[in-house]
This record gives C-alpha cells, structure tokens and sequence, in this order.
C-alpha cells in the first residue's frame, strides 16, 4: 500500500498533458464601454458609500417534473439571504429588481456585434433577450439577462485557427463584498454593467498558450476601443478537463499570467483523482462496499485535550465519523501540492460552512491522541487498511455531511464536475457543483431585436484591423519603437494617448513612456495607480506641454497624486512645485552667472556644465532642463559677447 | 393487442392535430404545417450559409412574422430569418410540456384546513425550460411544491375560481368571490387566501370588505409585484404571510398582504378599505392610507399593531351582501372641467358618482351648480379628495358650502376607490333611501375619525 501513482507530471511537458488529454476551453468575459448599463440609464461607476441596504432571498423556481438543478439546490439549501448595498449614483430601481428593464442599450448591442464581425462570427439576426437562472445571489432578479450575439467563427493566434462557439451579451453581477456563514453581501454598482462573453471551443493546445490565447483576444477586444479597461473589467473563466471527463469549470481568473498555472494545477488534480478511481478499482473496491455512514463518536472524544474538540463540542456540535474502506494512506497522500483527497473533503466541507474535515492519514494529531483515535476505530470497525474522517457538525447540516459523503463515494468516479475558484497561487478551490444544463428562459420584458444590414454595416465600419497592421501604424504614426507601441497597445491607456498626442505638442515617446513605464514603476513600488485616470492625467499632460511641470517631475507628481488622491494641479501646489516661467529662468541664470563670473571669464563656453550643476540645483522639477540648457548657453554667449 | 395499436393510432393522430404553432401566422405557419412541426420539436434548418439544430419555440403574439424562433441546445433562442430558410427537417417530435402533477407527500394531521382561491394573479409558476413556457402553479399540489412552507401550516386545497388580468375584474367577479369565500367558511375552513393582480387588488379588498358581513375569520388577499417564474419574487412569502395571518390573527374582516418595504424581511398587513397601490412595480407598492397597517409579519411571527378590530371567532351574524350595482361612477376632477360629462352619466342612467375633487374636495363653480341640479333629480354625488391623503372638509370655503348646501355627500378619508366600491355596493343591497346614510357610516373601517402624526425614527 501508499503506492505513489505515476508522478511523471511533476513537470508538466507537453508529452505529459497529451498523456492527460488535456482540453482547455476559455470564455473572456470583458466589459463594455459604452456609458451606461445594459438594461437601465445608471453609468457604470464603482461607488463605495451605501445609502441603503436591501435584504432579500432567493428562492429556485422548479421546472416541469420536479427536476432541480444542483446548484440552485445546493444554494437554496444553503439557505443564505443576500443583503444589497445600494448607492444613489450608481443603481436605480431596475438594479434592485424594483422595476422592469429599460430596453436594451444598443451601443452596448452594437459593440458586442462589432467584436463578433471581427471575430468572423456569424451574427443572430433576430435577438432574443433571456433569463438564466443564478441563484447565488449575484443578481437581485435569480436570474442574468443574456443574450446569443453570435454563432461560430475563429480567433487567429500564431497561424493557428481557434474556432470560437459563441459571443453573447450579458449584464454583470453584483460585486460580492463580504461573504458570511448565513449572508453574503454585494454591492450593486456592478450589476448590470454590460458584458460581453467570447467562448471558445476546447482546445488541446498547452497551457502557456491559452495564456497567449487570452492576451491575443483581449488585444482585439481593446482594439476596438469599446471596451471598459483596468483591474476587473476583464475575467477569464477556465474549463479544464482530462481523459474525456467532464470539465471543471475555474470562474474569474482575473490575470493572465495565472492561467497556464491555474490549467497546470487542474490538469495534476483532476489526473491524479482519475488515477484513484483506476487505483480503488483494482483494489476491488466500490463506493457502495467503501463508503461507510456517518456514526455519532461525539461520546467517545467528550474529554480530550485537543482544541478543535473543544471548541466544537462547546458550540454543541455533534462530531461524526465515517468510515472508508481501503483508504488508509491515500487521504493524506499528495503526489503534487495540495493535490489529496483529504483537501477534496476538506473544501466541500468549507463550502457548506463547516470548518472542515479531520482525516485518519493526520491522525493522532490536532490534540487528538493515539489511545483516542483507537477507540474511534473500534467503534467504526476499522481495520488495517481502512481509513475514516471526522466532521464537526450541528444539527442542521444534514446537507453539508450528505455532501461530504457524496464527494467520498465520487473518488471513485474519478475527475466530477465543479466550479472552482482561483487561488492567488494559481491553485484552486472548490466553490459549488456545476450547474446542470442551462436553464434559459424568455426575458419577456424585452422586445425581439431586428438586426438589419443597415446594423451590420455601421458595426463593419469599426472591426479593427488586425493586430500587427495597428502596430505598424503606432510604430510609423507616432515614431514609437516596436517595445513602446506594443506596450502602449496592451495598456490601458491607448485612448488616452491618442488624445494626449493630439491635444498636446508633447513627444508621442514622452507620452507613451509615461502611459506605460512610469505607471508600471508606481505599481512596483506599491503605489495604488487607478486614481490616476484617464481625465487626471491629460490635466497633467497639458501642464507639461504648457511648461508648467517638467518631465522629469512627471513621476513625482503622479506618485503623489495616488497617494494624496488629489488632481495634477493642487498636486503641484501641494509639492511646492511651482512652475518657473522662461523670465524668472533667465533672472536666476543671470544671478547664477554674475556670481560666477571668473569661472565664465576663464573657462569661457566649457563653464556652462558647472553652471548647469548650479542651476538645475535651484530650478529642478521647476522647468524643463532641456530649456534651462538652452537658455543658459544663449545668456553665457552674451556675456562673452559683450564681454568683448 | 389490437386496441394498444389502435390507441397507438389515435393518440399519433391527435398528436398530429395538435401541433402547436401558436404564436406564428401566414406563410411561416403554413411552412410549419406542411412539414407537420410544432412546438417543441427538435428540427434542423438550413439557411443559405448557415445549419441550426434547436427546438421550434412558439413565437410572441405580438414578434414580427418573418423568424422562426429556435431554442438552441446551449438554451439561447435566436430568430432565424424565414426568407432564407432553404429547408426544415423533423429530427425528433416532442408532446408540448405537459407539466406533470409533483409526487405530494400527505397533508400534516392536525393541521387546521385552509384553501388559497385563485383570481388569475399567478402567485405561483413553473417554468418549462426546454421551450421556456410559464405556467401557473393551479392545483393544492402545484402549489405546494413551489411553496413547500404552506404544508406544514396548514392542510392546504386550492380553488382556482378565475383566470383573468386584475384589470378585466367587474362586479359580477366580486359577487362570485365573495359568495365563494362565504361558502368555505360556512363549510368550517379556518383560513381563506385569495390571490390577486395587484393593479385592482385594492378595489376586490373594499368589495369582499363590504360584501361579507361580520367574517369570524381574517381573509387576505395577496399579490406579487415580481411575478412567480422568478427566483426574486415577493409571492411566496406575501402567500406564507397571509396564510399565517387568515389562520391565526386575532381579528377578522378582510385585509391585504404584502411587503412592507422593498427587502423580504417584513410583510404588511392592510385593512381592505384603506389600501391602496402607489408605485407601479416596486413591491412596497401598497401602503395604508390615512391609517397605519393592522400587523407584521416577521420570520414566522405576526405581530398585531392594533386592538380595536372585529375579533375572530364564532361569528352569529356571519352574512353575505354580494350584489354591487354596476351604474356608479369614479371621476376625478381638474381644472377646466366640463359637468357635461356628468349629465351624460346621469342621462345614460347612472345612479350615483363618487369624485375626486381638489384639496379638501372642491370643484369650480360651473360643476358645483350642474350637481345641484342632478342631486335635486336624485342623481348621489359623493366627495373624495384626490389628495390621496387627509380629510374632505367642505365647510372651510364657499366653494365647499355651496356644494353641500347642493346635497353633495363628504366622505370625510374615505380612499376615492372604496368610496366607489361602497356606492356600487349599497346601490346594489339596499334601498335607495338608506343609501345616502349608510355612506356616511362606518361600515368595514372604511373610515378613521383620528389622523395621526407618523412616528419618526
Ligand atoms: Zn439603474
């Protein structure tokens, strides 16, 4: 026994993910920037400050036959209530679910149409806004308006093909705040936000190159300039699968560089639990046969030292135990990190609200003694190779034990369906069952959409080019080089540039630098950088190109506007920066001189670096030192000249 | 053998008759006939460039003829344009939902028997996924599996006595109602719901207030301002509320259930003649009017806010008056109004009108004397405010005097809409001499002599 199964994967190659039959499908969720929400006139803001807090529950509507779906269930036994905040500027009534929708925004419609021209995907002709059923909370209706776009076409990534399934429309959920053992709470900025979500078919291709499949799309996405940008106006969702299974489907991967981790954990995970199933089956194992029912040992553990025990037993829990034939070693074993079956358990059990599982393969441990853990196995009837875990328990979760017991008897199932969430490591965790089929519904509300040619044309007309023509263009357009246009493309700035370039005599080099390198070295240091937006910072930029800030001081003024949240020109004030105008320049160069003026005599043209040093130590920050340069020679020049 | 083939037969054919393709007209419907599809049916379509496989959905009444609404297997509808359809083949023929009754688990002994009488309002639904249709939960059992809550207090049946828009109710539905509330009481049953759309809900509240004469129980009416296909809606626990109420409240009359404000923590309850609808969708849209509600209703409790109500119980005088008098009138007056509108009422045999008048209830002075008249020709004029809130009160302004000097009847805070239910319903009961009387009586708390300050948090 503990035979460890075929670590080969510890470095995954793309030998081994073929060995896996690894498939990966991607849907990007991207919000849309088109001034208001999808289904009312709020603007698309995030506000802090809740005017009012609605409290509401949920509950699922069934469908005919009595079929439910398992995560509406698992939600619904849950039985959480949801509290709303509510900010005046933010959300109306349609937010709170307290009025019908508005019709639907058709310059959100009309983008969602132009990325899917651009994707070549055919166009639905006739739009039929629909109800999908969510029950977690996130929308105070149960359900997410959404709406099939388009059907079909591809996205082109290094010469390959990858066919696209369907580009739809949706509003965004509720941003979740706090999430509590009997309540969760959202804020409902967010609600309703347009969306719109590209899904791709599965491929097989390695993880590192889903991850430059999602940069490539979100570059088109960006391209059409539509799109809203910064930290979480894009989400990824991952659906990984192995061996044919069915996907696990990892929700909100936020960023890119997480998502050849997140496919890499999955892809060890859900191999190693089908490598179980085949390991129990040899065994001669079934679930039926392996999997024991829940034994109240509460009895048997009332006078322990260990904490946790106490801790329960003081919260008048009841403590449980299970017995899994065959198991002994395979709880605790972990082929990768956190990858065992112990942590399956454990996650179920945190998501129904327990604190989690204690396992035989860590037992005698947490307090509890070898003398305890005997007794345990007596009672249950454990033998040599069997193992058991302990759940801490109140009387009313039934649903959460049935669920830790459901998970047991799924490890010889191998690899089952779930939603996931992403961890900041790249890891994952359990987060509900997969909902079953999609349960759709007419959005009655809202009428039929006709799209019309006339519709189709006006969205052709702003398909973007492809990738490299716009690069080209930045690189010739605004004498870029290839780093800084790439980087200016992928930022979140490139409207912002445009218009900068354009409104502004400053160098498109000096602006792009600043649009890129310098938020990024703010970001470095720590520096919260979304104060800075895009309005602040052209202020800023025509403060420049006025002469009334330097270049040089431009990274300092931004840092200080982030950390005071205050705009470019108090910013200034606040620095003691004042901008020094080209005469009181010429006063301090002529004081700098006539002071020096044995140097000048002396060293005639050669002084103007000693005299720059004294300069700039009185001006710097105050005025471009291109410009005390120019001025300096010109005032040395004279000198001499009339010296003469 | 041969009668399985037969029904075999029969039921292909009847399948064949009913193939629904509701919703489609003209040429698109006759394309779906030929090829004998309905709703339903899982079909493949081919357009000129394009193959969808879905199933055939029936379109709205009102959608544009020229799409055939698919449901795609990933559950999105599309519309796919008619004219470009080239072919349509029958993959698999599916019978429309059926709905199939849920599997119910016995009625709790011991549990007092209470019904839930449906108006049309749908307080419960289900949702048929696979070609998004909406039914309303009818049966005890229906509604038990949507609002499982309702078994455990009480041995629940349900009537569904109509299935009508709130808006297309007319006297001859309140007498039906009421006479059928009468009869469940008189059969021992120890709580009554009737489910309503709210858009006239506050008008059935006053008719069943004065229709049924001295209840020993409380009968709740209840709406929903979401409707019951969705997951948010205010329908289940507007119905558990008012089921705990007609069970257990200490008082009787007619009342009304719903939410006291926008989150689902609290459920008002409103006298039937002092209700009235404010807001057009938010679920806090009924408020008491010119009184405050008579309880709450908070995770299972009710608690009552007042004491001076008809108390529950063995009622010795437990009658009906369920005749309402269809020719009354409500108008509301404004500025430049023309009394001729009243005379042709009067000409067309109208008995009687309550108005809306201004401020504390007031018309102009061309009105004022085209009344009197009527009024001296026996025509009943009575005065609410449209005010909404306060009292009518003619004697502070000449205007107010002529008009009462005319006959004019002051209702004092009577809601212009029971003012309007209870003229109907006097008129319809009882003779016309007592009418003018009885108007200005309090019949079912119809009226508040004391107006209160609301309290500040
Ligand atoms: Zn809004």
């Amino acid at each position: 026994m503990n035979t460890i199964p075929d670590c080969s994967l510890k470095r995954l190659s793309r030998v081994s993910y073929d060995k896996v039959e690894l498939k990966t499908g991607l849907e990007i969720h991207q919000q849309l920037d088109v001034g208001t929400k999808l289904f009312c006139d709020c603007p698309t803001i995030e506000t802090d400050v809740a005017h009012t807090k609605i409290l509401r529950r949920l509950r699922p509507t069934q469908s005919e036959l009595g079929q439910i779906d398992p995560a509406a269930l698992y939600e619904f036994k849950k039985k959480k209530f949801n509290v709303y905040l509510y900010n005046q500027t933010s959300a109306c009534l349609v937010e709170c679910d307290e009025e019908p929708p508005h019709p639907i925004n058709m310059n959100a419609v009309k983008a969602a149409i132009t990325v899917a021209l651009a994707l070549d995907s055919k166009v639905v002709r006739e739009l039929h806004v629909m109800r999908k059923i969510v029950i977690d909370g996130s929308n105070t209706t149960g359900f997410q308006r959404t709406v099939l776009i388009a059907l079909g076409g591809s996205l082109k990534v290094d010469g390959m093909d990858i066919p696209v399934q369907t580009i739809s429309l949706e509003e965004d959920a509720a941003r979740i705040i706090e999430e509590k053992e009997n309540y969760r709470v959202f804020s409902l900025d967010r609600l309703g936000v347009p969306l719109v979500e590209i899904a791709l078919a599965p491929t097989t291709v390695d993880p590192v190159t889903v991850e430059r499949i999602a940069l490539e799309l979100g570059r088109l996405l960006r391209l059409t300039k539509l799109v809203a940008r910064g930290l979480g106006t894009i989400r990824q969702d991952l659906n990984v699968s192995v061996h044919d299974f069915k996907p696990s489907e990892v929700k909100g991967v936020q960023r890119l560089d997480l998502i050849p981790k997140v496919i890499e954990y999955e892809a060890k995970r859900q191999d190693y639990l089908f490598k179980v199933s085949n390991e129990l089956k040899a065994k001669g194992l079934t679930a039926e046969k392996a999997i024991g029912t829940y034994v109240d040992v509460t009895k048997l553990l009332e006078d322990v030292s260990s904490q946790i025990v106490k801790k329960a037993l003081k919260e008048d829990k009841t403590i449980y135990a299970i017995k899994l034939v065959g198991f002994r070693g395979l709880l605790g074993r972990e082929p990768f990190p956190d990858v065992r079956l112990g942590l399956e358990l454990a996650d179920v059990a945190r998501a129904h609200g327990l604190g989690g599982v204690l396992h035989s393969d860590e037992l005698p441990g947490y307090g509890i003694s070898k003398e305890e853990v005997k007794r345990i196995e007596r009672v249950l009837k454990v033998r040599e190779d069997d193992g058991f875990y302990l759940v801490f328990a109140s009387s009313d979760d039934e649903e959460a034990l049935n669920a830790i017991r459901r998970r047991a008897i799924a490890f010889f199932e191998g690899p089952i369906p779930e939603t996931r969430g992403p961890l900041a490591d790249g890891r994952t965790k359990y987060s509900r069952p997969r909902p079953g089929a999609a349960r759709m519904y007419p959005e009655t509300d809202i009428p039929l959409i006709k799209v019309t040619d006339e519709l189709i044309n006006e969205c052709m007309t702003r398909v973007p080019k492809p990738w490299i023509e716009v690069l080209n263009y930045y690189v010739t357009t605004y004498h870029l080089n290839e780093k800084l246009a790439t980087q200016i493309l992928d930022s979140n700035y490139l409207s912002l540039f445009e218009k900068a370039c354009s409104e502004t005599n400053l160098s498109p080099t000096f602006l792009a630098v600043s649009l890129t390198e310098l938020i990024v070295s703010l970001t470095r240091e720590g520096v919260d950088t979304s104060f800075l937006d895009d309005v602040r910072l052209l202020e800023l930029f025509k403060l420049v190109d006025s002469g009334q800030v330097s270049k040089e001081s431009v990274l300092d003024v931004m840092r200080y506007m982030c950390q005071n949240k205050v705009g470019s020109e108090a910013a200034l004030k606040a620095m003691g920066i004042k901008a020094i105008s080209e005469e009181v320049l010429r006063s301090i160069i002529l004081r700098v001189i006539d002071s020096n003026i044995r140097l000048v005599e002396a060293q005639k043209e050669r002084s103007f670096g000693a005299l720059m040093g004294l300069v700039m130590r009185e001006v710097r920050g105050k005025v471009d030192g291109k410009k005390v340069s120019t001025v300096l020679r010109e005032e040395i020049k004279n000198r001499l000249e009339s010296k003469r | 053998m041969f009668t399985k083939r037969l029904n075999q037969l029969l039921l292909y054919a009847t399948r064949r008759i009913l193939k629904d393709t509701s919703g489609y007209k003209g040429a698109l419907k006759a394309f779906l006939e030929a090829h004998n599809i309905g709703a339903g049916d899982i079909v493949v379509v081919k357009t000129d460039k394009d193959e969808y496989k879905g199933t055939v959905i029936p379109r709205y009444e009102y959608a544009s003829q020229d799409f055939l609404t698919l449901k795609l297997p990933n559950g999105y509808n599309i519309g796919v344009e008619f004219n470009k359809i080239r072919s349509i083949k029958l993959v698999e023929e599916h019978a429309p939902p059926a709905f199939a009754p849920q599997h119910l688990t016995a009625p709790k002994k011991g549990l007092p028997k209470a019904v839930i009488i449906s108006t049309g309002g749908t307080i419960a639904s289900r949702v048929d996924y696979r070609t998004g249709g909406v039914r309303p939960a009818l049966s005890a059992s229906d509604l038990l599996s949507v609002v499982p809550e309702l078994g455990d207090i009480a041995q629940v049946d349900a009537d569904l006595l109509f299935s009508i828009y709130s808006e297309n109710m007319t006297f001859s539905h309140w007498s039906k109602l009421s006479e059928r509330i009468y009869n469940y009481i008189k059969e021992g049953y120890n709580g009554v719901v009737v489910t309503h759309g709210t858009d006239t809900m506050g008008y059935a509240a006053a008719a069943l207030s004065f229709a049924l004469h001295k209840t020993p129980i409380p009968i709740l009416l209840v709406g929903s301002q979401r409707s019951s296909d969705r997951p948010s809606s205010d329908a289940a626990s507007n119905l558990i509320a008012a089921m705990v109420t007609s069970l257990k409240a200490p008082f009787s009359g007619v009342y009304v259930s719903m939410h006291e404000w926008v989150s689902d923590e609290r459920i008002s309850i409103h006298v039937g003649t002092k209700v009235r609808k404010l807001h057009t969708s938010r679920r806090d849209a009924f408020k008491s009017i010119n009184t405050s509600p008579v309880a709450v209703y908070k995770d299972g409790e009710l608690n009552v806010l007042r004491n001076d109500l008809p108390k529950r119980g063995v009622s010795d005088d437990f009658r009906i008056f369920p005749k309402f008098e269809e020719k009354v009138s409500l108008i509301k007056f404004y500025p430049g109004f023309d009394p001729s509108i009243i005379e042709s009422l009067y000409q067309k045999g109208y008995k009687g009108l309550v108005l809306e008048g201004t401020g504390l209830g007031h018309v102009n002075k061309l009105t004022a004397d085209s009344l009197k008249k009527l009024i001296r020709d026996g025509f009943i004029v009575c005065m609410t405010s449209q005010c909404i809130y306060g009292r009518v009160r003619l004697t502070v302004y000449d205007t107010g005097r002529d008009l009462l000097d005319a006959g004019v009847l002051p209702l004092e805070d009577m809601l212009p809409e029971t003012a309007f239910v209870k003229l109907s319903w006097c008129l319809g009961n009882f003779e016309r001499e007592e009418v003018s009387k009885m108007m200005r009586s309090n019949i079912a708390n119809e009226y508040n002599s004391r107006l209160l300050l609301e309290e500040v948090e």
